[in-house]
């Protein structure tokens, strides 16, 4: 069914293809991981296509294919590569190979790839600096709770997500040093009802305060019913917690969308790997929501020195769990250390899966 | 105390659709019908329930939309099947695929909608208690009525049956669409009580995990409650593990509800004359009458 979906796709877009191309436009491709209703992760890279249609008009044209498995991508990317697509973003880790694979066969299109690390002559690898946005989250957390715990639910033990975990923690204990935080791993990216069972769990375990970074919106559902806390993830999800929601983590692709394809159109265009944060846009907060006035100012400061630069979260020196010492005092981590993290900063109980 | 309540309850609201949807199948498959499409009736009764709810403000409207959603796939499945006698295996995963795809193209105007969670007293609602009295009805209707002796007849041998003057193929698209209700229950169960929203894809596996369940627990609806209890009770005791730090490896942990269900629900089946007395021998069979 899938695979029908995913070929009447393309057969539209052949057709759609041929149109276009009498009018000359850029064809600009996405290929997704989910669907496009998801609310999340998927949900957000669309709105990026959405505001490359606002800002760029007619002169681009956009193609989209969804629930595209990460196993059987290769045929898909090869089929909008042939159907005249001139840039192609894959956005998942996963498509990280077959992109590479479909690239070498052509040389003449540009493929970008989300969140990945290999490049080649005309694949660009992108990314977006999250764990800004779970610094300000920690702060916020460290304010608002009143046990002093956090529950934090979580997929996988990959760099970017323990980069999430430290980074929330840091923000937190810049405020209070002794917060603590819950984790639990549930082992998916997308289950609503495990993770609306680890929220449950996490709350009657003393935390207050729900953070995650799994995919649905379950875990905001379950602090607006029991009254408590939390952060949005991937998508302001204010509608399921309008009294639960403090700020969700947002990720805003449009910005970089937009100008890879301003200078796909002025030929500026050059293969590059960028890892944009809040100083770009591309990782944004919801509206500062169901908190005092004093506690939004403490978090809009911190958005801003993140942004201008004046402030990162991953500042040394930083102490890790088991006592040892990374960064020069007052210097950032490289973005390679933040990019392979692999340990738990000092404060977390708990040992980091392998 | 009232932590431990907290747990209990999430436990029980984490077993109450795999219950609800693996005494529906279990009823099918004792007519002799293998259903292997639970998922997608199950995200079809998800989807329904919720619109319903959100559309009328009634969650009993929602509530029966659910069941009329699965039932429907159910009914598709049967004319399938018991009337064109395809393949069930076959169309048991196409209804899955379909589910899946129809719920969402369904579903897309109700993604981030609210609407008001089914009423509960401190977290019992009204399905968790009909869960159990289900499974009470369908254990006293298999085991204590003409008609649930019918239905295992008709599983067990269907010749026979239909030689007795049967109606093979009414009973078993009457078991057929009770299994269906029961899935869709559970799904509308997903998106109406336990948590009150709908996105694609919500029920993530959990009708196989129900179907898994009847097969493990050799037919039996006793052993149903308890396999659906006890996997229910290693998920949410694997989380609550990991929040007390004891550094059990959680991608080891994640997997022990379905290797703890499985072999305790083997130990107590290893009685073969037990196993052999309730297996439907007529299961997957398609039924043509003779004459």
């Amino acid at each position: 069914m899938k695979k029908l979906l995913i070929s009447a796709a393309l057969a539209a877009m052949a057709l759609g293809g041929t149109q276009a191309h009498a009018a000359d436009k850029l064809k600009a491709c996405w290929v997704y991981l989910g669907a496009i209703g998801d609310m999340g992760y998927t949900f957000q890279h669309n709105e990026g296509v959405k505001e490359v249609q606002k800002e760029l008009g007619d002169k681009v044209e956009t193609v989209y294919v969804e629930n595209v498995t990460e196993a059987d991508a290769a045929g898909p990317i090869e089929r909008l590569a042939r159907d005249g697509c001139k840039i192609i973003f894959t956005t998942s880790f996963g498509y990280m190979e077959p992109t590479l694979q479909v690239a070498a066969k052509y040389p003449n299109v540009m493929f970008e790839h989300a969140t990945g690390y290999k490049t080649a002559p005309n694949v660009s690898t992108y990314n977006a600096k999250f764990h800004q946005g779970r610094y300000v989250e920690g702060q916020i957390a460290a304010k608002m709770s009143k046990t002093g715990v956090a529950g934090y639910i979580v997929s996988f033990p990959i760099p970017e997500v323990v980069a999430g975990i430290n980074s929330f923690m840091l923000g937190a204990q810049s405020v209070n040093p002794n917060f603590k935080i819950k984790i639990i791993w549930v082992n998916t990216w997308f289950d609503p009802g495990k993770e609306g069972d680890a929220a449950k769990v996490l709350f009657s375990q003393g935390a207050d305060i729900i953070v995650q970074h799994t995919d649905s919106a379950a875990a905001i559902t379950v602090a607006e019913q029991q009254g408590k806390l939390g952060f949005g993830q991937s998508s302001d999800q204010i509608k399921f917690g309008p009294h639960a929601q403090l700020t969700a983590d947002v990720d805003n692709w449009g910005p970089y969308y937009v100008r890879r394809l301003k200078q796909m159109l002025d030929g500026t265009y050059k293969p590059m790997q960028s890892w944009d944060g809040m100083a770009e846009g591309t990782v944004a907060m919801a509206p500062f929501t169901n908190m005092p006035d004093d506690v939004k100012a403490m978090a809009q400061k911190t958005v801003d020195d993140i942004t201008s630069g004046k402030l990162d979260p991953f500042t040394g020196p930083i102490t890790k769990q088991d006592g040892t010492v990374v960064g020069e005092k007052g210097k950032p981590l490289a973005d390679g250390d933040i990019l392979g993290m692999n340990w738990y900063v000092k404060g977390i109980d708990d040992k980091l899966p392998q | 105390m009232e932590q431990l309540w907290a747990i209990a309850i999430t436990i029980i609201a984490a077993s109450t659709p795999l219950l609800i949807a693996a005494i529906g199948e279990l009823v099918s498959e004792r007519s002799g019908v293998l259903n292997l499409g639970v998922e997608g009736m199950m995200i079809m009764g998800a989807v329904a329930g919720f619109g319903a709810t959100y559309l009328t403000g009634s969650s009993a409207v929602g509530i029966f939309a659910s069941m009329l959603a699965g039932a429907g796939m159910a009914m598709l499945f049967g004319f399938l099947t018991l009337t064109l006698l395809a393949n069930q295996v076959a169309t048991g995963l196409a209804i899955t695929l379909l589910g899946i795809g129809l719920s969402a193209l369904i579903g897309e105007n109700f993604v981030g909608k609210q609407i008001e969670r089914l009423p509960n007293f401190h977290g019992i609602d009204i399905l968790i208690i009909f869960s159990f009295i289900l499974v009470g009805l369908v254990s006293w209707f298999l085991f204590r009525t003409r008609y649930g002796l019918m239905v295992r007849a008709v599983g067990d041998s269907h010749t026979s049956a239909h030689s007795m003057g049967f109606s093979v193929i009414g009973l078993r698209y009457a078991c057929v669409a009770f299994g269906g209700a029961c899935a869709g229950l559970a799904g509308g169960y997903l998106s109406i009580a336990d948590t009150p929203q709908w996105v694609e894809n919500m029920t993530a596996g959990r009708g196989w995990i129900a179907l898994a369940l009847v097969v493990f627990a050799t037919w039996l609806p006793k052993r149903v409650v308890l396999g659906a209890y006890l996997f229910g009770t290693i998920s949410i005791l694997s989380f609550v593990v990991q929040t007390m730090g004891l550094n059990v490896p959680p991608q080891l942990l994640s997997c022990t509800p379905y290797l703890v269900t499985i072999v305790a629900l083997v130990l107590i089946s290893r009685n073969k004359r037990v196993l052999r007395a309730n297996t439907p021998a007529c299961l997957g069979q398609a039924f043509v009458a003779d004459r």
